[in-house]
């Protein structure tokens, strides 16, 4: 039966990337194509083309003058320029003069210019790239005839994908995000779980039109279209004990016990300081993780050690005394950074990621090591190094730090040596865990998980596979012992501590320590206080 | 009328690239006078008010900066443009 002849409920099947409930109008975003339309005279092909390039324009200052982050502005600010700037358009127009469409004579005009900011030898300018990219899409976008895309607050939103900067600039009161592709473990999910906003990826997008009713079932991964009055006032009922439930989580103190008695570590994950403005540091342990990664994307140009220093005191500062991982900058994999991963690597996550990159572009990392070493001033700071294989490379990034160190000290600036980790996320690493000097571990389970697995979390057909293991489970329990017999502190920041149904089986492995994302530490405290122990 | 010319030194940390760039393309705009950049004396010069020429220029740091202008406000604009070079494009537009 073809269910878009029929109004009555369908559920349309994913996988979860961030858990809770929406329900809205769906709200579908159509990816840019330069397709020739219908023909129409040269005339009226200039006059789209001006139109696209005015309505772009429009668009560009009316999303400047919301936007009050310094950064998003910069980016707006200049691809504003380079609209008001008739030399990016007047080959668009010339050839349109000949008889080219619009739309591709456009991407004739603009694409020679994206080309030579690729091929800049300078990261900051290469960096530029995706900014004309951009630019390029949102007037094709206008040329389609599609407005922009100023999203309706407690909208779900259907997309094929979407970018970080387009997650960032929406307004997702209530609202959540529903798409073809990206992956539970991409930067977009990672920013919607910090951010409590429901999301499901996977999601064949084909029949799903604008408009119409939904409830988007984050925690089981589901989208219901055209829901019948039960099923709505089912999810109405869920959507108000989720909205208490978030609520008592924050106003939730004390220390978090198991129900034997034994004290847990809950700590929060974090990718920068807007997500710590509506926590109170007294109800968490500490930031279990602080991903770095986002002060490096989306932006102008990479930050500078000054940047860096200030946020990262911030944090620590924040926190109070208590412990503040800072995980070094974790790009590529499926977090690419412009000007600084590798384009073209065939096989990302087995590519040049982590520590691989930071120990070839010596440049980057010793900035972010000075900057930590300065912050480490300011408090109870702990750095991480994600990626480590061998225990070369954490030596490596001993020495390195030592040598910032120095450099700084000589420079006359304060500094202290922080604790040094490893982020215990390759299997080659957490077999042989006792042959590292690391001060500490931190499991990161995603990137285990898959590793071990050997099946990649964006593979919806592998949904089965790509999860944790007796096999993953085994080797969390031999890092959890390992740093148990030496008197360091082992904890695990993935998505499982995030998870309230695998929280038992990690205390089962003697894991004491976890670090979630925000949303998830009132249902991860739950699952703590109902654990009594492992099973005899 | 004759043309005018100014140099200036750039120290900005990564060079002209976009927030000095849109700095400078805006500051340029607000004078009547025809304004170019160059990265010589001689030139090859590039419309200053041309953000995607002026970009084009990647100029790197420590660069010296070659403006002429020509027009009825040429000396307001080059005293301008050096100005806001020299202060590291801390002010300006």
């Amino acid at each position: 039966m073809d269910h878009r002849t029929q109004r009555a409920a369908h559920r349309v099947e994913g996988r979860s990337a961030a858990p809770g409930i929406a329900m809205g109008r769906l709200v579908r975003l159509v990816a840019a194509k330069p397709e020739a339309g219908q023909s129409r005279p040269v005339a009226g092909e200039h006059q789209a083309l001006a139109d696209a390039l005015e309505a772009s324009r429009l668009d560009l200052t009316a999303l400047a003058g919301r936007i009050k982050d310094e950064d998003a502005e910069a980016i707006l600010s200049f691809q504003l320029a380079l609209l008001e700037d008739e030399s990016l358009a007047t080959p668009a127009f010339a050839l349109i003069a000949d008889g080219e469409v619009a739309n591709r004579a456009w991407v004739a005009a603009i694409d020679p210019e994206i080309a030579t900011y690729d091929r800049a030898d300078d990261p900051y300018f290469r960096a530029r790239a995706s900014d004309l990219r951009d630019l390029r899409d949102r007037v094709l976008r206008r040329l389609a005839g599609e407005a922009d895309q100023a999203l309706p607050s407690g909208a779900i939103v259907v997309a094929e994908d979407m970018p970080p900067s387009v997650f960032l600039a929406t307004d997702w009161r209530d609202g959540g995000l529903i798409l073809r592709r990206g992956s539970p473990s991409s930067h977009v999910a990672i920013l919607a779980r910090s951010r409590g906003v429901p999301m499901i990826v996977g999601v064949d997008i084909d029949h799903l039109e604008s408009g119409v009713d939904a409830v988007l079932d984050g925690d089981a991964g589901t989208l219901i279209v055209d829901p019948d009055p039960m099923l709505r006032a089912d999810y109405g009922r869920r959507l108000s004990e989720q909205a208490q439930a978030r609520a008592a989580a924050f106003s939730f103190t004390g220390p978090v016990v198991t129900a034997s008695g034994e004290p847990v570590q809950l700590m929060i994950n974090v990718t920068g300081l807007a997500e710590l403005r509506d926590i109170d540091p007294s109800k968490v342990d500490g930031i279990g993780l602080m991903r770095t990664e986002f002060l490096f994307q989306e932006r102008d140009q990479l930050p500078t050690e000054e940047e860096q220093y200030r946020i990262y005191k911030q944090m620590v500062e924040w926190a109070a005394g208590k412990p503040v991982t800072i995980r070094t900058l974790d790009a590529g994999g499926d977090k690419p950074i412009a000007g600084l991963t590798m384009p073209g690597d065939l096989n990302p996550f087995l590519g040049v990621r982590g520590v691989r990159l930071s120990l070839k572009r010596l440049d980057v990392f010793r900035l972010q090591l000075r900057a930590l070493a300065r912050a480490a001033v300011a408090g109870n700071l702990k750095v991480m190094i994600p990626m480590v294989t061998l225990p070369e490379e954490l030596d490596r990034c001993r020495v390195l730090f030592q040598d910032a160190i120095d450099e700084l000290r000589g420079e006359g600036h304060q500094v202290v040596m922080p604790p040094l980790g490893m982020m215990v996320e390759v299997p080659a690493a957490a077999l042989v865990v006792e042959d590292f000097k690391a001060d500490f571990y931190s499991i990161g389970s995603n990137d285990l998980i898959q590793y071990v697995m050997a099946a990649s979390r964006d593979e919806p057909q592998l949904a089965d596979l790509a999860r944790p293991s007796r096999a993953v489970f085994n080797l969390i329990g031999h890092v959890a012992a390992h740093a148990k017999r030496n008197g360091r502190d082992a904890s695990l920041c993935g998505d499982l501590a995030g998870d309230p149904q695998q929280v038992a089986s990690l205390l089962d492995q003697g894991l004491r320590s976890f670090s979630v994302a925000p949303g998830a530490l009132g249902p991860v405290r739950a699952a703590i206080a109902r654990y009594s122990g492992k099973p005899a | 009328m004759n043309e005018l010319k100014a140099s200036v030194l750039m120290r900005h940390e990564v060079g002209l690239h976009a927030r000095p760039s849109v700095k400078l393309t805006k500051l340029a705009k607000g004078f009547d006078s025809r304004i170019d950049l160059g990265l010589s004396p001689d030139g090859p010069w590039v419309d200053a008010k041309s953000i995607v020429k002026v970009m084009a220029t990647k100029a790197p740091k420590d660069s010296i900066i070659y403006f002429r202008a020509e027009g009825k406000d040429a000396k307001a604009a080059l005293d301008a443009l050096v100005m806001l070079v020299d202060g590291d494009f801390q002010n300006g537009p």
